[in-house]
C-alpha cells in the first residue's frame, strides 16, 4: 500500500471536514488486474486491512499501477494501516506496509465516524 | 558611568597602558560622567570593546553547518538560564551562543562575511537573533552577473549604481568578492584558474572583475574597501595569484582615510608548492609585500587545531575539500549571484599540511610589520571558531609559547615556514590595534575600536595587570584572563561581569546606504526589470529585504551625491 | 484592488507571483495561483471561535479563556509536545521554541512525518544544492525521483523546473530530458522522457545500482535491479553524466519508503558522486509552504532542526526517540499543542490514539479531524492572506509573505505569545 499527494486532496487539504475532501482521500487506487480479480462491481468498496488495523474505502482502476500496489490518498483512511514505528528515525513508514484487500458490502465511514469514539476516554481533562 | 583607574590601551587616541578613568553617558563615551555605577578597574587592563571584522556567524552558510553538524551542536550545549537562551555547538554555535561568546570575550561587534542579496533576508534574521554585539554583513558581488555585464560593458556608472542598489537590497555593509568569476563558472561545474582566465559565458576576468568593483566602490566612498577572497584560495602556490592580485590594483587609490583593498583570511592564500607533497610557506613573500604597500590590508585567517566548518562562497574550493578528505559536503547555488560550500573537517597536529597552515597564519601576523595593516581573525569558523581568540593573542604576544606548541607538531611546520626564526612578541597596544583598533579602521566603522570622547561605550576590561604580567612567559594567564572578560561594558551597559552574561541587550545593525545619479540607477534598474522577468525565480518586489528584518539599523550614508 | 506579487501559503513552491483580487475586505479574485493555492486563497470553512471541551463536547468560548486552558494545560504538563507549524510563519516558530523553553517541552515539526528522513540525511552526507533559479536557468536535466509535482506542486515544472525557460534553457522542455522513477505511472511520469518504475520500497537498491554503473562498476550488477532491466539504469546513467547540468529532485517516495533516510543518503552520495563527471545538484521537494522555515529557524534557535527535547534546559535531539511519533507512540508526551498542522490526519492511527488521550490544544485557522480531538480550540488569522511574516520555499530562499485583507482574527505569533505570557504567569504565582 502506498499514500501520496494527490490535486484532489491538496485542494481541500485545509477543508477536511468538507465533503469534497471525504471524497477525494476514502478511496483506494487499485491495478486494472486487481480490480477486476477482485470481483468488484461499479463504484464497489475494498475492506483493505493488516496488522496495524482495517479501513473501507472505496475502489478505482488506475491504469498507472502496477498489480500488487494499491494507492490511497495520504489522510486518515490510509493512515488507517499504517503502523506507529518510526524505525528509529522519527517517521513512520507511510509506503509500502503489506495489506490484504477484498471486496466488502461495508460502506465509507465519513470523516467524523472514524475519529468519533475516540475521545471518549481521553477527553476533557486538563 | 565611570571605569576607574584601569590601564588603557586606545591605540586610535595614542593612549598606551595608562591608568586612567573612562567615563559613559547615554551609551558614548564623554569627558567626564558625574553620576552612575563606578566600576573599578585598578589593576586591570582597559580596552575598547573587540571588533570582529570577518566572521561566518548568520545566514544559510552557517545554518547549513547547523542542519548538516548535530554532532557539533552537541559539543557546545549549555542550558538556560532565567536569563539566557540555550547554547549549542562549537564551529557552529546557534545565535544565542555567539552573542553571549562574543560578550564573554570582550567582544561588541561583529561582521558576517558573506552574503549573496537573493538570501539577505535569510542572513538578517539570524543576525537579528544574534544578542548583545552589534552586527552588519558584507554582501557578494564578485560572481553577480548584472556585475560581470558591467564589467564587460566597461560600465563603471552603472556599476557603482548597481552596487549602491545591491548594498540597499541586502542591507549589507561592504562590497565582498569571492573568487571572483569562480563562482559564476561553478554554476557548470567549473571554475577560474587564476586573475587573467576568462569567466565561461561572460568573457571578463577575474583581475577586471576586482578592479571594476574597487573602482566602484571608491566612486561610492563606501566605509570599507572591497574585502577580498582571492582566487585559488587554500591550494599549493597560490602565493603567486595572490602577488599579481595586488600588483594588478596597485594603481588604484582609495577614496578615504583607509586601505584600497582587504584581502581576508591571508592564510588560506600564501601557499608555496606545486601540490601537497612540496607544500610550503609564503607567507614572508606576502608580508614583504605589504611592508612596502601601505594601501593593502589583511586579516589572519588563523587555524585553530581540532573540529572546524568550512563555509565559504568559493564552492568549488568545497568541492575539493569534500572530495580530498571525503568529508560531508553540502554545496547551494544561488541563481544568478553566487555559489557556496560547506565542509566539515578537523585539523591535525601531526597533519603536516595543517602544522604549516597554522604556522603561516602567525608568520603573517608577526612577519607584516604595521600591526594596521594585519588584524587578527580565524575567519570563523573556517580557520577555527572564534572562541580561540584567547589562544590566538597569547600566541602572538609569546615566542616561548609558539615554541612549545611547535613541539607538539608535524615537523614540516618548522622546515617550511619561517616561524621558528621569529622573535617578535605583540605587545599590549598591538594586541589593541589587531582586534579592536584595526578592525574598526578597516571597517570604517568611525565609533568602535577606540575609547575617545563620542565613541560607543562599548569597553573589555580583564583581570590581567599589564604592569606585573609578562605576555612572554605568563601566556596561560594572559590566554586565561581573555577568555573571560571582568567585565564587558557594551554601549554603557555591564552585559558580562566575571566572565558570566548578565545582561543581554540588543545591538544594532550597520548598513550602507550609498546615494548614486538617479540616470545611473534608473538604467540598472531597467536592466533588473529584464532579468526578474526571465531568469530570476522571484518577483522583483520581493526581492528587496524589507525594513522588518533590521529593527535597530545604522545606516551609514555614503555615495557620489 | 488588486495586489500584485502576492505570495501563496499552500506548498513548498511559494509561488509569489500571484494577483488577488480584493473588494471590500474579501477575497473575490485569484489568478495565476494553482488549483491547490487558490483554492486556500479563496477561503474555506473556518472555525468560527474559540472553543473548549467540557463533558466531551466542544463549545464556544472568549480567546481568554482558551489561552488560560492552554497554558493550565501546558504548564501543568511533565512532557508536553509543541507540534505542527508548517503552514506558518517563521515568526510564530520563534515564540514557539520560546514557549517550549518555558514549558520544558519537546518541539517537533510535519518535517518529521514528511521530509524529516531528508533531514537525517543531510546529516550522514550533507546536500549539494542550489535555489530553484539555478535549475531554471542551467539544468538540461531533471529528475524526478518519488515526486508527483503534477499533483503536490503543480507550478512547480512551469515555473522552475521542467517547462520553464532561462538564461541557458532557452528552449524550455524542448532543451530538456526529464526521468521520472516511481513506483507508479503517476501524472507527473506520463510527461518524461523516461519512466523507470521500480518495485515499493527498493529505491535504495536502484540508486545504489546506478552509483555503480556511474563509477564504472556496472559489469557488477545483474540483469534486473528491483525489477528494473539493467540497460534502462544504464541508459539513466548515462543521460546523467551527459548531462551539462543535472538535477535530482525527490519526494516523500524516497523518505516513506523501506530505507527511509538510508535512501536519501544514498541519492545525496550519487549526486557527490555525478559531480566528478558534472554538475548536478539535489532538492526535496517540501510539501506545506513553510515547513522547511520551521527546520532554518529551529536550526538557528536551538542548533538542530526539528524534534528537539528542551525538558533539560539544553536542546536534545534524536529523531527517533524526540520526534512526535516516538512520543506519541510510546505514550510518553501528556499534552500536546498543535500549532497549524493536522496530526490527527497525518499521523498513523494507532499514533492518533495515543493523542486522543491526553488533552490537546489546537491553534489553526481551519477545522479538521485534530479537532475532532482537540480540548481548546483557539482559531487564527490565515498566514500569507490575513497576517503578514516570513516563509522558506523548498529551497531555502527566504520570502516576506503578504497581509492582503484583515481578518480581526489574532494571528498564530499573538496566539503563542498570550500563551507565553499566561504561562509566565503562572510560573511566578508558584
Amino acid at each position: 500500500m502506498i499514500s501520496g499527494r494527490t490535486l484532489g486532496q491538496g485542494a481541500s487539504l485545509e477543508a477536511k471536514t468538507s465533503p469534497e475532501f471525504f471524497k477525494a482521500v476514502s478511496f483506494c487506487a487499485l491495478s486494472e488486474e486487481d480490480y477486476d480479480a477482485l470481483g468488484i462491481s461499479g463504484e464497489g468498496n475494498v475492506l483493505v486491512r493488516n496488522e496495524f488495523g482495517e479501513i473501507v474505502v472505496s475502489a478505482k482502476k488506475d491504469e498507472g499501477l502496477p498489480p500488487g500496489v494499491i494507492f490511497i490518498p495520504m489522510g486518515p483512511w490510509a493512515n488507517a494501516v499504517v503502523g506507529r514505528k518510526t524505525g528509529g528515525c522519527g517517521t513512520p513508514q507511510f509506503k509500502g506496509e503489506k495489506v490484504e484487500v477484498e471486496g466488502t458490502k461495508m460502506p465509507v465511514m465519513e470523516i467524523r465516524e472514524l475519529f468519533a469514539d475516540m475521545k471518549k476516554q481521553g477527553g476533557g481533562r486538563s | 558611568m565611570i571605569i576607574e583607574g584601569g590601564i588603557v590601551y586606545d591605540p586610535i587616541n595614542g593612549v598606551l597602558g595608562e591608568e586612567m578613568d573612562v567615563s559613559i553617558e547615554d551609551g558614548r563615551v564623554v569627558e567626564e560622567s558625574r553620576d552612575g555605577e563606578k566600576i573599578d578597574a585598578r589593576g586591570m587592563l582597559v580596552l575598547p570593546g573587540g571588533v570582529d571584522a570577518h566572521a561566518h556567524i548568520a545566514g544559510a552558510k552557517v545554518n547549513t553547518g547547523r542542519i548538516m553538524r548535530p554532532e557539533d551542536g552537541r559539543r557546545g550545549t549549555e542550558a538556560r538560564t532565567k536569563l539566557l537562551r540555550p547554547s549549542t555547538g562549537y564551529t557552529v554555535p546557534n545565535c544565542y551562543a555567539i552573542g553571549y561568546r562574543y560578550a564573554r570575550l570582550g567582544y561588541t561587534c561583529a561582521f558576517e562575511a558573506a552574503t549573496p542579496i537573493l538570501e539577505a533576508r535569510h542572513t538578517h534574521e539570524e543576525l537579528e537573533e544574534i544578542p548583545i554585539v552589534d552586527k552588519g554583513a558584507l554582501t557578494l558581488f564578485g560572481n553577480n552577473w548584472e556585475v560581470l555585464e558591467c564589467v564587460r560593458d566597461g560600465d563603471l556608472e552603472k556599476l557603482a549604481a548597481f552596487v549602491a542598489w545591491g548594498l540597499r537590497a541586502s542591507r549589507g555593509y561592504g562590497v565582498k568578492v569571492v573568487n571572483p568569476g569562480g563562482g559564476e563558472a561553478w554554476g557548470f561545474g567549473g571554475n577560474v584558474k587564476g586573475i587573467d582566465d576568462p569567466v565561461p559565458n561572460f568573457g571578463v576576468t577575474a583581475r577586471e572583475i576586482i578592479r571594476y568593483l574597487m573602482r566602484a566602490n571608491e566612486a561610492l566612498r563606501l566605509p570599507h574597501s572591497v574585502h577580498l577572497h582571492t582566487n585559488n584560495l587554500g591550494k599549493p602556490g597560490n602565493y603567486e595569484t595572490t602577488l599579481a592580485t595586488l600588483r594588478a590594483v596597485e594603481d588604484i587609490a582609495s577614496s578615504r582615510d583607509r586601505q584600497v583593498l582587504h584581502v581576508t583570511h591571508m592564510q588560506f592564500s600564501a601557499y608555496g608548492g606545486t601540490g601537497w607533497r612540496d607544500f610550503e610557506s609564503k607567507a614572508p613573500e606576502i608580508s614583504d609585500y605589504f611592508n612596502k604597500h601601505d594601501q593593502f590590508t589583511m586579516d589572519m585567517g588563523q587555524l585553530i587545531f581540532g573540529s572546524a566548518t568550512t563555509m565559504t562562497a568559493d564552492a568549488p574550493l568545497e568541492y575539493g575539500n569534500a572530495r580530498l578528505l571525503k568529508a560531508k559536503w553540502s554545496n547551494h547555488d544561488i541563481e544568478l549571484e553566487e555559489s557556496s560550500g560547506v565542509v566539515p573537517l578537523v585539523y591535525g597536529r601531526k597533519n603536516p599540511i595543517n602544522a604549516i597552515q597554522w604556522a603561516i597564519g602567525l608568520e603573517l601576523a608577526l612577519l607584516t610589520e604595521d600591526p594596521w595593516q594585519m588584524i587578527m581573525t580565524t575567519d570563523h569558523p573556517n580557520g577555527g571558531p572564534f572562541v580561540n581568540y584567547p589562544e590566538v593573542v597569547a600566541l602572538l604576544m609569546s615566542r616561548s609559547k609558539r615554541e612549545k606548541e611547535l613541539a607538539t607538531l608535524h615537523d614540516l611546520a618548522s622546515k617550511r615556514s619561517s616561524l621558528p626564526s621569529i622573535e617578535r612578541e605583540m605587545d599590549w597596544n598591538e594586541v589593541a590595534i589587531v582586534t579592536r583598533a584595526g578592525p574598526a579602521r578597516i571597517l570604517g566603522l568611525a565609533e568602535k575600536g577606540h575609547l575617545g570622547v563620542g565613541a560607543d561605550g562599548d569597553v573589555s576590561i580583564y583581570d590581567v595587570n599589564p604592569e606585573k604580567v609578562d605576555p612572554s612567559k605568563e601566556h596561560e594567564e594572559v590566554k586565561a584572563a581573555l577568555a573571560g572578560a571582568k567585565y564587558t561594558i557594551k554601549g554603557g551597559e555591564v552585559v558580562v561581569r566575571d566572565g558570566e552574561v548578565v545582561a543581554v541587550p540588543q545591538g544594532r545593525t550597520y548598513w550602507v546606504d550609498a546615494s548614486v545619479p538617479e540616470d545611473a540607477e534608473a538604467r540598472v534598474k531597467a536592466d533588473l526589470v529584464e532579468k526578474f522577468a526571465k531568469y530570476y525565480s522571484i518577483q522583483m518586489s520581493n526581492y528587496m529585504v524589507q525594513d522588518a528584518y533590521v529593527t535597530r539599523p545604522r545606516v551609514i550614508r555614503a555615495g557620489v551625491i | 484592488m488588486i495586489i500584485e506579487d502576492v505570495l501563496c501559503p499552500f506548498c513548498g513552491c511559494l509561488c509569489d507571483d500571484i494577483k488577488v483580487e480584493v473588494e471590500e475586505g474579501k477575497v473575490v479574485g485569484v489568478k495565476r495561483a494553482c488549483r491547490l493555492g487558490s483554492s486556500k486563497i479563496r477561503g474555506h470553512e473556518r472555525i468560527r471561535a474559540p472553543m473548549v471541551r467540557r463533558d466531551g463536547e466542544l463549545f464556544e468560548t472568549t480567546y481568554d479563556e482558551a489561552y488560560d486552558r492552554a497554558a493550565r494545560i501546558l504548564k501543568g504538563a511533565k512532557r508536553p509536545l509543541l507540534y505542527g507549524w508548517c503552514s506558518t510563519v517563521c515568526e510564530t516558530a520563534k515564540k514557539g521554541i520560546l514557549l517550549a523553553e518555558e514549558v520544558g517541552g519537546v518541539i517537533d515539526s510535519t518535517a518529521t512525518v514528511c521530509h524529516g528522513p531528508s533531514i537525517i540525511g543531510i546529516e550522514e552526507k550533507g546536500l549539494s544544492g542550489s535555489t530553484l533559479g539555478q535549475v531554471k536557468n542551467r539544468a538540461d536535466l531533471i529528475i524526478f525521483w518519488g515526486a508527483n509535482p503534477a499533483e503536490a506542486h503543480p507550478r512547480h515544472t512551469m515555473r522552475y523546473s521542467s517547462n520553464s525557460t532561462g538564461m541557458f534553457t532557452p528552449e524550455g522542455r524542448r532543451g530538456r530530458k526529464v526521468i521520472v522513477v516511481d513506483v507508479r505511472k503517476t501524472r507527473t511520469a506520463k510527461n518524461a522522457d523516461k519512466f523507470i518504475l521500480i518495485r515499493p520500497g527498493t529505491d535504495y537498491e536502484v540508486i545504489s545500482a546506478l552509483r555503480m554503473i556511474v563509477k564504472g562498476k556496472g559489469d557488477l550488477i545483474p540483469e534486473t535491479v528491483a525489477g528494473v532491466n539493467k540497460a534502462d539504469l544504464e541508459e539513466a546513467a548515462g543521460m546523467m553524466k551527459a548531462a551539462k547540468f543535472g538535477s535530482i529532485l525527490f519526494g516523500l517516495g524516497m523518505t516513506h519508503s523501506r530505507g527511509r533516510y538510508k535512501n536519501v543518503d544514498n541519492a545525496l552520495s550519487l549526486v557527490a558522486d555525478l559531480n566528478g563527471f558534472t554538475k548536478f545538484v539535489v532538492m526535496a521537494m517540501r510539501g506545506h509552504y513553510n515547513v522547511a522555515g520551521f527546520g532554518q529557524v529551529c536550526a538557528w534557535e536551538t542548533g538542530y532542526p526539528m524534534a528537539v527535547d528542551l525538558s533539560r534546559g539544553a536542546p536534545y535531539f534524536n529523531p527517533g526517540e524526540t520526534a512526535a511519533c516516538d512520543l506519541l507512540g510510546r505514550r510518553e508526551a501528556d499534552a500536546m499543542m498543535v500549532v497549524a498542522a493536522d496530526p490527527a490526519s497525518n499521523f498513523p492511527r494507532e499514533t492518533v490514539e495515543a493523542m486522543a488521550e491526553i488533552p490537546v490544544i489546537q491553534v489553526d485557522p481551519f477545522p479538521n479531524p485534530t479537532t475532532f480531538l482537540a480540548d481548546v480550540v483557539i482559531p487564527t488569522a490565515v498566514c500569507g492572506i490575513e497576517a503578514e511574516g516570513t516563509a522558506y520555499r523548498m529551497d531555502g530562499l527566504s520570502l516576506r509573505m503578504k497581509k492582503v485583507i484583515d481578518s480581526g482574527l489574532p494571528t498564530d505569533e499573538e496566539v503563542v505569545e498570550n500563551i507565553l505570557d499566561r504561562v509566565r504567569r503562572l510560573a511566578d504565582d508558584n
